[in-house]
């Protein structure tokens, strides 16, 4: 148990896109997010790492513990809950800068100063992504000249260099060729050995694949969790079942 | 949490958040400071200057006595003469830039073009109003003149104002009135020209503001030291209200004993100026929240 | 919204008993009067540009005649600027060395202060503190600055003359203070334009990878709004350098080369615009403050070239190359 939701809701202003959501990630397993759009899969996820504290107007109820401690409690510092829980983002989003710079700015944040660390930490968060033999001999490049895929695992080699406990990514590979998006679902099936990955995919098939647990959202409730095999299945819940059975959403 | 090396690091990583922040808000107080400073000052020292003879008579003994009614009458008219200038020209190219051509070698002179004449320092175009409508056309000194190069300087205003209201409207305006077979003239001069209307008239305003303080373009073609009559024609010379400060602040031999009538009129200027563009500031915010396509 | 409704969309009168040449014509007449309107807008837009161009030949019909009597360069750095002397000296190099001193120095005070207003305004301030600094800035743009000048003549003047004990507070500081607040506003908006362009990802970016907000300012915002910045400075020093009432009134009127930061100067601007009026008309003196405004066009206009190009750049690559 990394991470734990208890009874969290969640509101943008007056409006309420989170109920009631409990829910506990294991760690070191893959952890699936579905749901049809809007029902708040995105919301849980930047609620686990506090990016919607980004967000004005915006107001958590409940308790989530990371390691036990509440990252919400008034003491809880976002910055260093982020440095332990990476985030990657639905469209690609390197800096435009150097493929070299991408992913040293992390862990230059951190305090790390010493050259050799530093290189090394490059070359194995990028081996870790996948991407070290494509991108060895152009880490001077920008990373705006790479293709959409490999700017995604860059992304991901960039939250790796953090030396996170937790990966959240929301829909990584919606914005990627079916090419690209297998690559992406063998680095996950590689790094969850090492980290958490709590994963939104509007990919049933994906879902299925790469996780081993499943939680079903429908309007910003929590319906049904459990281990992934169950729910496609054999659901607990009717929404469940017309959901991945495709008769809506 | 619990890393402790770290923790010190992360203290020292909110200080210079903290300093940095703290540096940026003194130099927004600064600024904010220094526009309520100005105010107040000539506020205090001209408000007493302020009267109903002050603002009806024209100046007397040599300027030391008297008010400033023919600057004021100046001003309003050379004002009035430039957006008579500026306006449909100015609306007229932004029409051309948005709604015609978007893209090519000729837009693109023309933008650089319009670019390049904001950036032309005033007293530049003073010269060229001096050199061209005053001394090659043989305006003379005149409102004309100066109406004229008043109204070129704040064309580049009036144009970028003119295209980002036109921009701000809706696509679909004008897809709507050009699917039921409008033809485009009419499309923009009924659909999109109304609605763009407001955002005109805001540049329109900010122009006003604009050219009703401006000194040095018409320092040398419409701008009288002093007469005492209002001007009869385009072709009469005029006291303007921002040339009249300079005068009384630099020049002649009572500027110690006319610190009160210099103080009144830069507070009259002001006054008009920011009142101008407070007006402009609130009609777009006001338009801005209106509009909600 | 109410513009779509109010205004009858001019659908063509019902073609009902009309023959079919009537409508051609009626189509036909409509045809040209599209493409006359489309020309004559044209044309009418294309005045900017003839302007520019007016500007240019009349500022060298009057300004270079001044050429018959002195060379380029004795003009451009003659160090005696003496021009109702007999025989007068027309070397106006104490006049650009004025005009880049106050510049310089202004855009020194200017620079930090925009920028950072700007960085408040954009990732800062709380959505009402904004919109005020907002119109705070905007309303400096405004004061004309015949104002601004007469200000740091009655008011700044007397003061750094008395706290500093100067021969006269009418000096390069005082105009340069003065400019800077003229020049603020320009460097301030448009770099605020700059950051506000930064997109929304890479911030996010930065918060995930646990960056504090300065961080996130100072390593993504500001590194991928520079070329914005950039246009905002220069435009921010051709605004300074160009600007005239401010340097007439305030930056005391010597046409020598300064010493010091509290000598007297008289850039370009001031020297046009005091001069003019006593210039007999045509006279070699008239010919030659023409050609010192051709100088400060032609500087004023690389500036904004040049600032034109970083933005235009900056348009087509997108951020993608910093
Ligand atoms: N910044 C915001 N402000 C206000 N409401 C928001 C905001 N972001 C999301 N919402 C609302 O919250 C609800 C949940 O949004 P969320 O983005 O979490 O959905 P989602 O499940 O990720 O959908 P999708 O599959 O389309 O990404 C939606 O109704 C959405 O409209
Ligand atoms: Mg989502």
């Amino acid at each position: 148990m990394i991470i734990q939701t208890k009874n969290v809701d969640f509101f943008y202003g007056a409006f309420r896109a989170l109920t009631d959501v409990t829910l506990d990630f294991k760690k070191n397993r893959v952890t699936a997010l579905i749901g049809p759009s809007g029902c708040g899969k995105s919301t849980l996820l930047r609620l686990l790492n506090r990016m919607n504290d980004l967000i004005d107007g915006t107001r958590v109820e409940g308790e989530i513990l990371f390691e036990g401690q509440n990252i919400y409690a008034p003491n809880a510092d976002p910055v260093e809950i982020r440095q332990r829980i990476g985030m990657v983002f639905q469209k690609p989003n390197p800096f435009p800068k150097s493929i070299f710079n991408n992913i040293t700015y992390a862990p230059k944040l951190a305090g790390i100063r010493d050259r050799g660390e530093i290189e090394a930490l490059v070359e194995e968060s990028l081996k870790r992504a996948v991407l070290w033999d494509e991108v060895k001999d152009i880490l001077t490049k920008s990373a705006m000249t790479l293709s959409g895929g490999q700017q995604q695992r860059l992304c991901i080699a960039r939250a790796l260099a953090m030396k996170p406990d937790v990966i959240l990514m929301d829909e990584p590979t919606s914005a990627l060729d079916p090419i690209s998006t297998a690559k992406i679902e063998e680095l996950i099936d590689t790094l969850k050995k090492h980290y958490t990955i709590i994963i939104v995919t509007h990919n049933m098939q994906q879902a299925a694949r790469i996780s081993e647990y499943t939680g079903f959202f429908y309007m910003g409730k929590l319906i049904e969790f459990n281990v992934t095999e169950k729910i496609f299945t054999n659901p607990d819940a009717k929404q469940t079942e017309d959901y991945i059975t495709g008769r809506f959403g | 949490m619990n890393g402790q090396p770290t923790h010190s690091l992360m203290k020292w990583r909110y200080i210079k958040q903290g300093v940095f922040f703290g540096v940026v808000r003194f130099a927004a107080l600064i600024i904010t400071l220094a526009l309520l400073g100005i105010i107040v000052f000539l506020l205090a020292h001209g408000w007493r200057a302020i009267t109903w003879d002050f603002l009806t008579l024209s100046p007397m003994d040599s300027m030391t006595k008297g008010g400033i009614m023919p600057a004021i009458v100046g001003t309003f008219y050379l004002t009035v003469g430039a957006i008579i200038v500026a306006l449909p020209l100015g609306v007229v190219s932004a029409i051309y830039l948005t709604e015609y051509a978007k893209q090519g070698l000729f837009i693109r002179i023309i933008r650089v073009g319009v670019n390049c004449l904001a950036g032309v320092p005033s007293v530049v175009f003073g010269l060229f109003g001096l050199g061209f409508f005053v001394v090659f056309l043989k305006f003379g000194s005149s409102i004309l003149a100066g109406a004229l190069t008043l109204g070129f300087l704040i064309l580049p205003t009036i144009i970028g104002a003119a295209e980002e209201a036109l921009k701000a409207v809706p696509q679909t305006f004008r897809e709507a009135s050009l699917a039921l077979g409008v033809s485009k003239w009419r499309t923009i001069s009924r659909i999109v020209l109304p609605s763009a209307l407001p955002g005109i008239l805001t540049g329109a305003i900010l122009g006003v503001g604009r050219a009703a303080g401006e000194t040095a373009p018409i320092m040398f073609t419409a701008a009288a030291f002093f007469t005492s009559v209002l001007p009869r024609s385009v072709f009469d010379e005029v006291m303007a209200l921002p040339y009249h400060i300079y005068v009384l602040a630099t020049a002649g031999t009572h500027i110690e004993q006319t610190r009160p009538l210099q103080y009144g009129t830069a507070l009259v200027l002001i006054a008009l100026v920011l009142g101008v563009d407070l007006v402009a500031i609130v009609l777009r915010s006001m338009v801005r929240r209106k509009k909600r396509w | 919204m109410c513009a779509v409704a109010g205004s009858k969309p001019a659908v063509p009168a019902k073609p009902k008993k009309r023959t079919i040449m009537e409508s051609r014509k009626r189509a036909l007449t409509s045809r040209v009067r599209e493409i006359i309107i489309k020309n004559l807008f044209a044309f009418l837009a294309f005045i900017s540009v003839l302007l520019l161009g007016l500007i240019v030949l009349f500022l060298f019909r009057e300004g270079l005649p001044i050429f018959k009597q002195i060379s380029v360069s004795q003009f451009l750095f003659g160090s005696a600027w003496y021009p109702t002397y007999n025989p007068p000296e027309y070397g106006i190099w104490p006049l650009i060395v004025g005009s880049v001193i106050v510049t310089v120095l202004s855009c020194l005070i200017a620079v930090p202060f925009g920028l950072l207003a700007a960085v408040y305004i954009s990732e800062i301030a709380p959505a009402r503190i904004k919109e005020i600094l907002k119109s705070i800035i905007e309303l400096l743009a405004g004061l004309p600055s015949v104002v601004l000048g007469f200000f740091g003549m009655v008011i700044l003047a007397p003061w750094m003359q008395e706290t500093f004990d100067l021969p006269t507070g009418l000096n390069i500081v005082n105009a340069s203070v003065m400019l800077a607040v003229m020049a603020i506003p320009t460097i301030s908006s448009i770099s605020e334009d700059a950051l506000y362009a930064v997109p929304r990802e890479y911030k996010e970016a930065s918060y995930a990878l646990g960056a504090t907000k300065y961080e996130t300012i100072a390593k993504v915002a500001i590194p991928a709004a520079l070329s914005g910045i950039s246009t905002a400075v220069i435009l921010g020093m051709a605004r300074a350098i160009g600007e005239t009432m401010v340097v007439l009134m305030v930056a005391g009127g010597s046409a020598a080369i300064p010493r010091g930061l509290f000598d007297s100067v008289r850039p370009m601007p001031a020297s046009i615009a005091a001069e003019m009026g006593e210039a007999p008309f045509q006279s070699g003196h008239y010919h030659a403050l023409f050609a010192t405004g051709i100088v400060l066009f032609f500087i004023t206009l690389a500036f904004n070239l040049v600032a034109d190009h970083i933005s235009n750049r900056f348009k087509e690559e997108g951020s993608g190359t910093l």
